[in-house]
Order: structure tokens, then sequence, then C-alpha cells
């Protein structure tokens, strides 16, 4: 856990997902503990538009490691503005940058005090520890 | 042992393995036999060898084999049992082997009566009324069952009813199986304190939901190896809000001459022949998954089913007009119906319960025996059934190797590796099941290995994180050859091995 990186200034969803909150737009991806836990990830595939309304707690994709497949469940509701395309050829990327490159989606937030329900930093960790 | 080429990279032009002799009927141009736009254009890239080129290409191939009979195979959940050679025997009989489905009932008196008979002691070893032997394969079978179970559903005017439980720790088939018959899968946690189902999640589901529920599927003992003791009462509560229960029959091995799906409280049952009852494993079949039911689903089972009349003539007889029909060709994989049907008239019913025990024994001394090197999930848990889950988390913390590099190092020693990552619920999950089949000798060897795997761990950790060594091959990029597979050779391909040793 230690070697883990969790940034203090995004959001945590207990579904392993992060939030970084830009305006009225929030970027969404998987933490660092999810893609170390998931190991070498190999396919990640978003059946979603930009335009598409997704609503917290939806699941919004699948990605697929050497060793599982998971579900991605999105941890705020929104619109969505844009989704990383690059996955599709360079699913390596979440592994590599799960905070950079590695984003999956952004979405219009519709509804921001959702995030109020997620986690800070230190209190994904105290979770993760607990888990 | 090098890298095998492809028989494609083999041979020289021209060469050939065999010397046609000539002709001695006249000769009719292609042309006029296949229409000219099917014909190549040129002629198919084919290897052209010699009969030694072709003999050693597939000895070293088949020396690259590993199966049960070169060595111990661990691989939890699926009981890699040795599948003994009086099965293959049977099988090969010319009185069975050499048989045509659509034969006249008259011509095939033992086979009929062979199914007949295996049909009965799969109903009593689970406790059923009846078993239908088509479906092929364990997921085949789930699938079946759960249209059996719609069916009834249906029957009775409770279509609507449109999810199936599932706990966490299932069989990734169990929730496909249930997204292809058209329901909805509901996940249920593991409890955390007895590794069972977690009863009060199950009360407050059936509450909220319980009108809607279908049916629920369990694995007992579970892919934990632990005996869910809540049988009973589960079955009670889903049978109260008008579910059906299905038994995953892959972990049946622990469970054989000691209880029954069916006294469980369990409506449907499959049976996966090549793990219980020693057909082989194949390279993904066939395979055969009977699945027993009791009597209220009877009526809706595929068809034709053995049966025998007054005379003692055996016959096919058609279902009845509840069946949901055929979900096979004919009659199940027969050849490895024989396969079942002798291992369970060798062993007998004192036998295969000596089979469980054995199995149960097997599988608590390695757990007892790994338990100063490796952590065990659920170690409160006083026994195992036939398999138990290690881990590596406390290697993974302290050194950084992993469940798959532990996995690939055992391959090192002879072995195969357990099931590694499975169930998802245990971190670094190493699912290790030995079966009956194998000796003291083998158990101690492999415990021996894992301690020796686990002091490396400590003292030199590189060496398990870049097993294997012995290997034809070594450390292959698993995630390299699932991001950009690629499976076809092509003409001209350059080797990527060895020294071109032919």
């Amino acid at each position: 856990m230690a070697s883990l990186n969790h940034p203090a200034d995004l959001k945590y969803s207990k579904t392993d997902e992060w939030v970084r909150v830009e305006g009225d737009q929030a970027t969404i991806g998987i933490t660092d503990y999810a893609q170390d836990q998931l190991g070498d990830v190999v396919y990640v595939e978003i059946p979603l538009a930009p335009g598409q309304q997704l609503s917290r707690e939806q699941k919004f994709g699948d990605i697929e490691s050497v060793k599982a497949t998971s579900e991605l469940v999105a941890p705020v509701s929104g619109e969505i503005v844009q989704i990383n395309e690059r996955l599709k050829d360079h699913p390596e990327l979440v592994n590599e940058q799960p905070y950079g490159e590695g984003w999956m989606l952004v979405v219009k937030l519709s509804n921001p005090a959702e995030l109020d329900d997620l986690m800070t930093a230190d209190q994904y960790i105290a979770y993760l520890e607990g888990r | 042992m090098s890298v095998e080429p492809l028989i494609f990279e083999k041979g020289a032009p021209g060469r050939r393995a065999a010397t046609l002799p000539a002709l001695d009927v006249p000769a009719e141009p292609l042309e006029n036999l296949v229409p000219p736009h099917l014909l190549r254009q040129e002629p198919a890239p084919l290897p052209e060898v010699s009969e030694i080129e072709i003999v050693r290409h597939y000895t070293h191939l088949s020396q690259r084999n590993f199966g049960v009979d070169t060595g111990f195979y661990p691989l939890g959940s699926c009981t890699m049992k040795y599948n003994p050679k009086l099965n293959e025997d049977m099988a090969a009989l010319p009185g069975f082997a050499a048989l045509h489905p659509l034969q006249p009932e008259s011509t095939v008196q033992g086979a009929i009566q062979l199914q007949y008979e295996l049909e009965q002691y799969l109903a009593e070893i689970a406790g059923m009324a009846r078993v239908t032997l088509q479906p092929s394969a364990g997921a085949h079978g789930e699938l079946t069952g759960l249209m059996l179970i719609k069916a009834y559903h249906e029957h009775r005017g409770e279509g609507h009813r449109n999810l199936v439980l599932i706990p966490d720790n299932a069989h990734g088939t169990n929730p496909a199986s249930a997204t292809l018959a058209g329901y909805r899968a509901v996940e249920i946690k593991t409890d955390p304190a007895t590794g069972g189902l977690d009863m009060d999640r199950l009360r407050s589901l059936l509450e909220s939901q319980g009108k809607q529920v279908a049916a629920i599927m369990l694995t007992n003992p579970n892919t934990l190896g632990i005996f869910d003791r809540n049988a009973v009462e589960i079955a009670r509560l889903v049978h109260e809000a008008g579910g059906q229960l299905y038994y995953d029959g892959a972990n049946a091995n622990a469970v054989l001459g000691i209880t029954r799906p069916g006294d469980m409280g369990f409506d449907v049952v499959h049976f996966n022949l090549h793990k219980t009852c020693s057909t082989p494993h194949g390279g993904g079949g066939p395979g055969a998954g009977p699945i027993g039911v009791k009597e209220h689903l009877v009526p809706f089972l595929p068809g034709p089913l053995p049966a025998k009349d007054e005379q003692g003539n055996y016959y096919w007889a058609d279902p009845g007009p509840l069946s949901i029909g055929k979900v096979r060709a004919n009659t199940g994989n027969f050849g490895v119906l024989v396969r079942a049907y002798a291992y369970i008239r060798t062993y007998g019913p004192d036998g295969l319960l000596r089979v469980a025990q054995s199995a149960i024994l097997n599988a608590n001394y390695l757990r007892h025996e790994l338990a100063s090197d490796y952590e065990i999930a659920f170690p409160q848990v006083r026994l195992c059934q036939h398999e138990f889950v290690a881990t590596a988390q406390r290697q993974k913390q302290e050194s950084g190797v992993t469940a798959n590099d532990i996995a690939k190092r055992l391959l090192d020693f002879g072995m195969y590796a357990p099931t590694i990552y499975f169930p998802l619920i245990v971190h670094e999950a190493l699912m290790i099941e030995p079966t009956e089949t194998e000796t003291r000798e083998t158990l101690d060897y492999f415990v021996k290995v894992m301690r020796q795997i686990a002091h490396e761990a400590r003292t030199n950790p590189e060496i398990v994180k870049t097993a294997p060594h012995t290997t034809p091959v070594g450390r292959l990029d698993q995630a390299l050859a699932a991001r950009r597979p690629n499976l076809r050779w092509r003409p001209g391909q350059e080797r990527t091995h060895g020294l071109g040793q032919p």
C-alpha cells in the first residue's frame, strides 16, 4: 500500500474510481490501487458516446486484465463530454499513468452535491486498509 | 528442450513424405470437377516435409504436453484427478466405439442400458429424481438447468421472476449462464466470519425482491473449499420466496457418498463428469455435464430419456409436452458417459465415499503443511473440504513476489500450478486442490517445493520473479499476448526463436 499513489487533490469512490473536478466538469479514472490489483490491463471497453447521460453507480464499461475482468462504475452523475479513445489501442496507459494518460471519461456534472459522498485520499487509504 | 518450429517452417520445396502410385484411371482436369471461380489461383503454401520430419515434429510436441499422466496438477476447482486407463479400454470396446447414434434400438441395447443405469447412479449420488445426460459440459448443464427452472416458473404463471442470486465467490460460469438464460445475476457477498453465504444479505434480498427471484446458484463446498453449513436454511428461505436452488456440481468430489445436493434441498444439480468421474478434461472437449432434477422439474427435462419396458428391453422414451426440447444432438457425448460409468462401477458406493474422504484428507494435509509459509484464506475455518485457498499476500508485501510468480516457479519443479487469482474475493489467491489420487510422497514433494519457493521469495526473489527457468520457453509476456495477439503464421515470416535447428 505504501508504494501506491493516491493524490490528495482527487476524490475517490468505494469502487476504486477517482474523480478530478475542474469547474463543472469531472475527469474519471481508476485508482493506482485498482490498477495494481488488476495487474496488466489488456482491454478497456467503454461502449458509450459523448452526449449520453451517466448516473451515479451506473456501469460505464469493462476493464480486463490478465487476472480478471471488472466493471467500471460511475462515481458521479453527468453528461459524457469525452471518452479516452486511446485506451482502445493502449490499455497499458491505465497501469502506467492511472491519473494521467490512463483517464477514462470526462463528464459535465449534473449533481455536484454527489462529490460530497466521495472519499478524500486519506479516507480512501483508510478504506483500503480496512478492506 | 528447444523451441519447436511450426510444421510450416520445416521442410523444403518439393519434399514429400509419401510417393503415390501412378494414376491408373483417366485423369480429369480439375476445372471439369470444380467450378473455376472456386479454384485457387496459386497453390496453397502447405508444408513440404519428409516422413521423419513429421514424426519428429509431432513427437516433440507431444513431449511438451503436461498432464496428470506427467505430474502433479493441483489446479483448484478443476479436480485434476488421475483418469484410470481402464475407462479408456471400456470406451474403446468396439460394441461402444463403433456405434452410430441413429442405429435401431434393438441393435444398441447395451448402450441404452449403460445410459439408463448411469442415469440411475447419478440420480442416486445427487439425491435427484431423474437425470439428463445430454449437456456437453458443466456450463451447458448450468444453462440447461436454468432453462428448466425458467420453464417451471413460466408454467406456474411466474415467468416474471428475472433474478438469479449468485455468491461473489462463484465460478464465473454461473453469472454467464444466468445471463445467457435471460436472467439478471445478483451478487451476494461472502460472510467474512464463516466463508459462507452472507445470510443477512440473503434474507434482506429475499425480503425486498423475493418475488423476482427465479433461483439461487450455489457451489457447496464453495470455491473457498468451505462447506456452507447454512445450506438447508438457505434452501428453506429461497423456497419460501418461491425460488429454486441450483447446485453447481464442480466441487462434488468433496461430497460423494457423504451428503447429497438433493438432501440439502437443491432442485437442480449438474455434474462435471470430467472432474468428479475421471473422464478426460480434454483440450476443451468433448465433455459431459449431466443434470439431475427433483420430481417437480422432470416434465421439463430434455428428451429422449433412456427407459426400460416390462420385457426388459431398453428404449428411448420421448419427453412429454412440457419438455424444453433437446439441448444437444442425439443423447450426449456417449464415449465420455462410458468412461464415467466405468469409473462409478469400478469404485462402487464404498469406493466413492473413500474418494471424497481421501480428497478432503489430502487437501487438509496440504493446508496444514503450507500454513507456516503462506497465509491461508479463512484460517478460522478448522477444516477445508477437497480444496483450499492460500495466498501470496505475505510474499507480495515482503518482496513483491506474487501468486503469478509462485505459479511460474512451480513449473520449474515439474508440477503444474494451482489456480491463481480465483476466487476473486481473495487477493493473490493460490487455490489448491490435490485430489484423492496423489500419493503422500507427491504431496510432501509439493510442500517441500512450496516452502523452498517461500524461502526464495525471502532470500532471492529474482529467481521467482523471472521463473520459469527450465521450461522450453521462459516467462512469456502474457499482457502483450492479450493486447496484441499474433495468432497466424504467414509465409515468409521470420522465425523469432532458436538457431534454425531443423
